[in-house]
């Protein structure tokens, strides 16, 4: 009995190994198709609109809100000790280092992660793939190439735009709830805001793309077959990019942290 | 022109091709006939390399494919896929030129998006599709669109899958005489997969007849009437009794 239970924890654990060793060599592949021409500006600048451009509403309003509920949450604790004067300092720095990337990347995986892998996966089961193969384009080059470096280039641009939405629904709460002065709020927010406080955001942000977009393209060419299995490819890729996410928060995390 | 020798493959413990060997002369029109499951789409996938064959050779005008220059290799083939596989976020032309569009073969897009409109007008459709989608055309246009995506290269070898699934008896025919000129009139060399006998009798030199992964029976459009073959027999004249069971 114990030694099923152990030979089944067993190949589950190999699984869970070989899917990591999988992603991994795609994720390796496809940078190095990146790297290697043909390029395809056109797919790149597509992918650009899909994922960066159209993600913005997205993320602006949770960053809108979040950063307002923080003001709040940052308010009753502070005000616990009669140190009501750090919300604007402690709301920007809790947006910029965590909550804007963390967030922001996991709203782009549900939309993002989602809508690749549902694509590709379509692609995969109706033969565009194959297609593609016949036509002498690799889909690598094609479809997972474009999509990493769009990714990757434009979630931090969402997580700067996000920051700053955010802090200023931190500003609109501490302003109108809290009794805060508009001009000191701002002055505090940005006398204590460093540089590394946003710079290990955006990096947060450009890792989190990449694994956004990873996720898709992975999920969605190893598709099955049928609706059911594009189904399947979807939700993987969401729930993949999304753990993905929060495991690669903590590491970046820690890494900045000892640095 | 294409010859096959002893191509194997097997999914896990499924084996499909148990030792094909097929050959195909240049401008020749070989439809490959079989009952669903038999591997034929999993032949012609390993031609064109989309599948790797487990053992056997395959060769191109005399040449191993696996040693050929894939993109040179590849710019030889055209393909119509079963569901037409056209790409749903192009309009039509640029399906139809896409491979004009980039790569090797690339051309200025004035002068692709001409190139595809001729191959558009070539089976039938005109201007007002160029710039449609595939989702906004019927079935029938789909495969018409497939088939001037497929020629649009003006290919040497063009491979035809299930060119008629799907389709009305009026349409397929349609698409098997636009498949029997374009092959005759381009000089190409053709494999056609189908289970459709009036596209077998509209399109074939030669069929093949694939069973348990191997050619059951080769021979010449005429000769397949006459055979005594009992396998050709139930297949062309659609029995439920015979050597073929029923049930796969």
């Amino acid at each position: 009995m114990i030694a099923h239970a152990l030979a089944a924890l067993g190949r589950g654990a190999l699984a869970a190994l070989a899917g990591i060793g999988r992603i991994a060599l795609y994720a390796g592949s496809g940078v190095a198709h990146l790297l290697r021409p043909p390029y395809y500006p056109r797919e790149f600048l597509q992918a650009l609109l899909q994922i960066g451009w159209l993600s913005l509403p997205v993320v602006g309003l949770t960053a809108v809100f979040t950063g307002a509920a923080l003001a709040l949450q940052i308010y009753a604790g502070s005000s616990r000790f009669s140190a009501e004067s750090v919300v604007p300092s402690i709301t920007a720095i809790g947006m910029v280092r965590e909550l804007g990337p963390v967030l922001g990347g996991l709203m782009v995986a549900a939309r993002v992660a989602s809508s690749i892998a549902a694509e590709v996966g379509t692609m995969k089961v109706t033969e565009q793939i194959d297609a593609l193969v016949t036509l002498s384009t690799h889909p690598m080059k094609y479809l997972t190439a474009p999509r990493l470096l769009a990714a990757t280039l434009s979630v931090p641009i969402l997580v700067g735009v996000g920051d700053i939405i955010g802090i200023m629904g931190g500003w609109m709460v501490g302003t109108g709830r809290l009794g805060f002065n508009s001009t000191t709020y701002l002055k505090n927010t940005w006398e204590y805001l460093e540089f590394w406080d946003v710079g290990s955001g955006l990096v947060k942000g450009a890792a989190f793309g990449f694994i956004i977009a990873l996720m898709g393209c992975y999920y969605g060419m190893n598709s099955e077959r049928g609706a059911q299995g594009v189904g399947r490819a979807t939700k993987s890729a969401v729930v993949a990019a999304s753990i993905a996410i929060l495991a690669a928060n903590y590491l970046l995390t820690e890494a900045f942290f000892s640095a | 022109m294409i010859e096959l020798e002893g191509i194997t493959k097997a999914f896990g413990r499924k084996q499909v091709l148990r030792g094909v060997n097929l050959s195909v002369g240049r401008g020749q029109s070989l439809v490959v006939i079989g009952g669903s499951g038999t591997g034929k789409s999993v032949l012609l996938k390993c031609i064109l390399g989309l599948i790797q064959p487990d053992d056997g050779v395959i060769r191109l005008d005399g040449q191993d494919v696996r040693e050929a220059p894939r993109d040179a290799f590849l710019a030889r083939f055209g393909m119509l896929f079963q569901g037409g596989a056209l790409f749903d976020s192009l309009p039509v032309w640029q399906n139809v030129a896409f491979r004009l569009l980039r790569g090797s073969l690339k051309r200025p897009r004035a002068e692709a998006r001409e190139i595809a409109l001729e191959k558009l007008r070539r089976v039938g459709l005109g201007e007002e599709v160029l710039d449609l989608y595939p989702a906004e055309l019927s079935g029938g246009m789909q495969k018409r669109v497939s088939l001037a995506r497929a020629i649009a290269a003006d290919p040497e070898v063009i491979f035809f899958d299930e060119p008629t699934t799907g389709l009305d008896p009026i349409m397929a025919g349609v698409i098997n005489q636009l498949i029997r000129e374009i092959v005759t009139e381009m000089g190409a060399t053709a494999i056609t997969i189908t289970h459709d006998m009036t596209s077998v009798r509209a399109i074939a030199d030669q069929v093949a007849m694939l069973h348990d992964g191997r050619v059951q029976w080769a021979g010449s459009i005429a000769e397949m009437d006459t055979t005594s073959d009992p396998y050709v027999q139930q297949f062309i004249h659609g029995r439920a009794e015979g050597p073929i069971a029923a049930l796969r």
